[in-house]
Formats: C-alpha cells, sequence, structure tokens
C-alpha cells in the first residue's frame, strides 16, 4: 500500500533517534582533540632520526651515507656531511650528518627512507598534529626536532624495534669480537713471530 | 488570570500612550511580539533540527559552542553577519537584493493571522485564511525573483523546478484547506478554532479527528512540505544536483534571511495547520484546559516541526517526474475526493453511519490512487524507426 515504505524508513530513523540516547555503541564518533583512539603499530606518519643514549648528537644513528636522500620519491630530505668523525654503536668512527632537513609539507609518508637505510636510523613516527603557525620555516623540520630516542622507538613499534636492536646487537658483538680478535691477534704477534699487521684491519674494514 | 497576562500586558502598555497613538502602538507591539517570539523560535529549531538530524544518522550534532552546543544559532548569527556579501557582476542587483525581503515579509505578514492563544492574534479578519494563502503565494515570487536575478544557471532552473513544484502544490494545499472552511462555514481562522471548542467523549472536537480532517491533515502537511520547499520535496534546492538552487550566489545575511524566511514559512504553515486542524490554541484533554492557551499551541508548534525534521532525516529526494505525478495523479483528486467526504459529512446524520461512509470515501480512492501510482511503465528501449 502507499506509504508503506515511508512508515518503514520512519520507524527505522525514529530507532536511530531514540538508540543513540541510551546506546553507546550507536555513536561511533571520536570526539577527538577530547578523545583518542590508540594507533595500530603499524601506524606511519612522518620520519624521525633514531639516537641511542641520552645526548642526541652524540648517540644518533645516522652516518650521512645519504642513501634516504636520493632514494626520497619527492626529494624532501637534505643532507650535508660533516668534516670530522665521531664513533658509532659499535664504537667505529663515522661520518655524521652536519645537516639533516625533513621538508613535512613535501614528504609522502612512503617509508622507502626507512626501508633503504642500512643502520636503522631512520624510522617512522605516529605524530600527526605537525601543524604550525609558520609556514615556511615551521614545515621544514631540522636534525635537532627528528631526532628521536630508541626508547621513544621501542615504545612506538615495539615488534620492528626488538628486531632492529637484535640487529644492532649482532652488529656490535661481531665488531667487539672481531676487535677482541684483533687485540689477540697483536697480542701474540708482538709476543712472537711477526704477522703481516695491514691485512686484519682491511679485513675488518671490509666486513664493517 | 495567566491564560490572558500578555493580553494584559498589551492592553496596559497601550494604554499609557495618549489616544491617537493607540492602534498604531497596539500593532506595533504586536509586529515586535510576532518577529521576536518566532525568530527566537527560528533559533532553536536550528540548532534542534541539526541534533536530531545528527542524532538520526547516530552523529553526536553540533556540541561545541557553549553547553551541548546551545550557543551554536549565535555562532551562526554572527558568521553571517560578518560574511562578504556577494553580488555577481551580472546580476540584476535591485531584484537580487529585494528577493530575501520578498520572501521575509510575507512569512512573517502570514503569521499575523494565526492566532497563537486565546485572544492572542494580530489580526483577526474575516478573510484570514484567504489572506494567508494569497500572502503565502508572494513566497513564489521572491523565489523566482532570487532565481532569475543571480544570472547563474544552477539558481534559474532551481527558480523554475521551484516555480512548477509550488505552483502544483499550491492546489491540493488550499483545496485541502477548504474542507475545513466548508465544515466550520468561516474564512476566519479566530472562528475555525471556535468550531472545533468542546469535548465529546473524553476527546477533543478537532478536525483531525474526523476521516475527512484526517485525510485533510496528510494532504495540508504533504503539500506544506512541497510549499516550504523542505526534504523530501526540496528539488529547487537540491545541494548534489544544483548545488543550493535559487540561492545559490547569496552570501553572507541575505543567505541568513532565505533561511529565515524558509523556516519563518514553516512555522507559519504549520500554525495554520494547527488553526485548521489541531484545535488552534485548544487542550487536547478537558482536564489540561487549566495550562495556558499560548503554552499549547507553541507546543503543537513544535511537535509539526519536529515531524518535517524527522520526513527530512528519512526520505530521499524526489525525481521531478514523481514530484509531478504525485502532486496531480494523488494529491489533487484526493483533495477533490476529500471535498466531497466533507461535504457529506455536514449534511448526514450524526453517528456510526456517517463514520462508515465517510471513511470509506477516503479510504477507497487512498488505495486505488495508490496503486495507480505504483503501476509500472514498462519503457523499453527507445526504437527509431527512420533515424537508423
Amino acid at each position: 500500500m502507499l506509504g508503506e515504505g515511508m512508515v518503514k524508513g520512519m520507524v527505522e530513523t525514529a530507532r536511530n533517534f531514540l538508540g543513540s540516547y541510551v546506546q553507546d555503541e550507536r555513536l561511533v564518533t571520536v570526539q577527538y582533540p577530547e578523545e583518542r583512539i590508540p594507533q595500530i603499530e603499524a601506524a606511519r606518519n612522518f620520519p624521525f632520526l633514531v639516537y641511542d643514549g641520552d645526548n642526541w648528537e652524540k648517540g644518533l644513528r645516522c652516518v650521512a651515507c645519504q642513501i634516504c636522500e636520493k632514494e626520497c620519491p619527492p626529494q624532501c630530505i637534505y643532507i650535508t656531511k660533516s668534516k670530522d668523525k665521531k664513533p658509532d654503536h659499535a664504537g667505529k668512527p663515522q661520518l655524521y650528518p652536519a645537516v639533516f632537513d625533513i621538508d613535512i609539507s613535501v614528504c609522502m609518508s612512503c617509508q622507502i627512507c626507512v626501508e633503504v637505510c642500512p643502520f636503522d636510523a631512520i624510522k617512522m613516527d605516529t605524530e600527526f598534529e605537525l601543524s604550525t603557525s609558520d609556514r615556511f620555516g615551521g614545515l621544514l623540520l631540522h636534525a635537532k626536532d627528528l631526532a628521536k630516542p630508541n626508547t621513544y622507538f621501542r615504545k612506538l613499534h615495539p615488534t620492528e624495534a626488538a628486531e632492529a636492536d637484535a640487529r644492532l646487537a649482532a652488529e656490535k658483538a661481531k665488531a667487539e669480537a672481531k676487535a677482541k680478535a684483533d687485540a689477540e691477534a697483536k697480542a701474540k704477534a708482538a709476543a712472537g713471530i711477526k704477522p703481516p699487521a695491514p691485512a686484519p684491519k682491511a679485513a675488518s674494514a671490509l666486513a664493517q | 488570570m495567566i491564560d490572558q497576562i500578555f493580553v494584559a500586558l498589551k492592553h496596559w502598555l497601550v494604554e499609557l500612550a495618549p489616544n491617537p497613538c493607540q492602534p498604531l502602538l497596539s500593532a506595533l507591539i504586536d509586529v515586535a511580539a510576532i518577529i521576536g517570539v518566532f525568530a527566537t523560535l527560528f533559533a532553536i529549531t536550528t540548532i534542534l533540527e541539526r541534533k536530531g538530524l545528527g542524532r538520526i544518522q547516530n552523529r553526536y550534532g553540533p556540541n561545541r559552542v557553549g553547553p551541548f552546543g546551545v550557543l551554536q544559532p549565535l555562532a551562526d548569527g554572527i558568521k553571517a553577519l560578518i560574511k562578504e556579501d556577494l553580488v555577481p557582476r551580472g546580476a540584476d542587483r535591485v531584484v537580487h537584493f529585494l528577493a530575501p525581503l520578498v520572501l521575509v515579509t510575507p512569512v512573517f505578514l502570514a503569521l499575523a493571522v494565526v492566532p497563537v492563544g486565546r485572544n492572542m492574534v494580530a489580526m483577526d479578519i474575516d478573510a484570514g485564511v484567504l489572506f494567508f494563502f494569497a500572502v503565502g503565494a508572494a513566497t513564489e515570487l521572491s523565489v523566482f525573483m532570487a532565481g532569475w536575478s543571480s544570472r547563474n544557471k544552477y539558481s534559474l532552473l532551481g527558480a523554475m523546478r521551484a516555480l512548477a513544484q509550488m505552483i502544483s502544490y499550491e492546489v491540493p494545499l488550499i483545496l485541502s484547506a477548504v474542507t475545513v472552511i466548508m465544515i466550520a462555514g468561516s474564512l476566519s481562522t479566530v472562528k475555525i478554532i471556535e468550531a472545533q471548542a468542546g469535548y465529546a467523549g473524553g476527546l477533543p472536537r478537532w478536525f483531525v479527528l474526523t476521516p475527512w480532517g484526517l485525510a485533510g491533515f496528510i494532504l495540508f502537511m504533504i503539500a506544506a512540505t512541497a510549499e516550504s520547499n523542505r526534504s523530501p520535496f526540496d528539488l529547487p534546492e537540491g545541494e548534489s544536483e544544483i548545488i543550493a538552487g535559487y540561492y545559490i550566489e547569496y552570501s553572507g545575511f541575505k543567505f541568513a534571511l532565505f533561511f529565515l524566511g524558509e523556516y519563518i514559512g514553516m512555522f507559519a504553515v504549520s500554525g495554520l495547520a494547527i488553526t485548521l486542524f489541531l484545535g488552534g490554541w485548544h487542550a487536547p484533554f478537558p482536564f489540561l484546559t487549566w495550562v495556558p492557551s499560548y503554552i499549547w499551541f507553541f507546543g503543537k508548534l513544535l511537535v509539526l516541526p519536529a515531524a518535517f525534521i524527522w520526513v527530512r532525516g528519512t526520505q530521499p529526494r524526489l525525481r521531478m517526474d514523481q514530484l509531478m505525478n504525485f502532486a496531480w495523479k494523488f494529491m489533487l483528486p484526493m483533495a477533490l475526493v476529500n471535498l466531497v467526504a466533507a461535504g457529506l459529512w455536514r449534511f448526514l446524520d450524526p453517528g456510526f453511519s456517517r463514520w462508515v461512509v465517510c471513511s470509506f470515501l477516503v479510504l477507497g480512492p487512498y488505495i486505488l490512487l495508490g496503486r495507480g501510482l505504483f503501476q509500472r511503465k514498462h519503457l523499453g528501449k527507445r526504437i527509431y524507426r527512420y533515424a537508423e
């Protein structure tokens, strides 16, 4: 009969109207600034630089190899290599970035920089409240703004951080074992017959 | 008496003035009261509508300005006031400026004949209902002025749709109101309310509680929805089709005036529906007559727009052919049949037989016409005999 479907629809909307006052699960809106839903672990928004220890300048894992800069599709990373060297996590002297800037207005959150980094130095952040009142300077983040401690990374992406930590620890252990072997060889050489001195050093450099 | 407090207040105020000024002052007080009360009601309705629509769609609705968002109309008003008033370069500036005024003035004028309580009507004229429809027809002019003067194809399309729709639905609107005039024997809104006074068997003697009255009320409300361009009859302003129709080129306070006019028009037509069918300011039950009359009127006036909002939150927009089919193939025949039913009701003896005859006379055509609307015309692929 005419009007039947209309009544059906009206009943449905009435049920929605009244139900929204008694059933909380009907209202799916998250009232954002006051309420937040926790982000999933795989969430990513914008890269940051990981550092070990407390001092961001000393602990920065980045060695300024510029792979991410070259691979970045929208070319939003800008790196200048340092003149001097500083020891990395395994104690080996490495270059470090004198300038490391990312333009967040250009970044497209593709995570390619993270995938190409051989040092686990750049990772994805989940921070999304990046608005600024200065649209030129404020959107260009420097190394100081980008550097975040490893503990933060562990909190953000526990699985990925555990993998990275294991990888770095293995590398460090390997380097330490090698150093120990070198030292032993050196001691042996000092005690007995002189072995060809530069050979182990070159090997270790290759291994690195 | 609390029922007559506003009437007494007005009398007291008027008597303060010198004698020659009294009629003018009396009229001014009425005008101020109507504009003040209904503009406030408009503000309240906008926030209630937005919240209600939100709840219908399982959203919260506006809840940021003030506690629970109750100050949202204020924020909207300020926004409308400080916005730039744009007029297209090709527009007819005078007509473009006049259109919102031509909308707002008649809808407020129409409210003058709606009694909001016992002895509370701005103009008790003998042809009150006629005046209402005559003034209400001016909104069509305003819509076309707005659409044509903007020099925009979409607004012209909207205006043409609006004219076609409003003129089509004007006919059933008036015909369904004629039934009441036939029974009450008067065009005066006050007399029509008087005809609905009293109670029979614990129920009020409102016209809506008769077969022809119920049918007339439903027809009247459907036609009123179409007249006030509200969903599901919002083709003239369909956002998804012609963006905003005839007021696409309006901004700032002129846009707000259109909005105001639309809502005041809705109140006016709801007020007339209350006057004609729902017993005006009369209480629904004899034991509730101690409640002041104006509270009953405004209570009913909140219920009818709530129904409008409910329908808006439910029904999808009609297509143009559906709109016209509905107006001419269903609404108009039903309104005519309803006239016959009302005439029979008037001349048959009061009693059970009158109810049966009139109910059949209303229900039969309803079912038959409904079936006619549902008949599917199997329109196949068009074949061109010569053009291939």
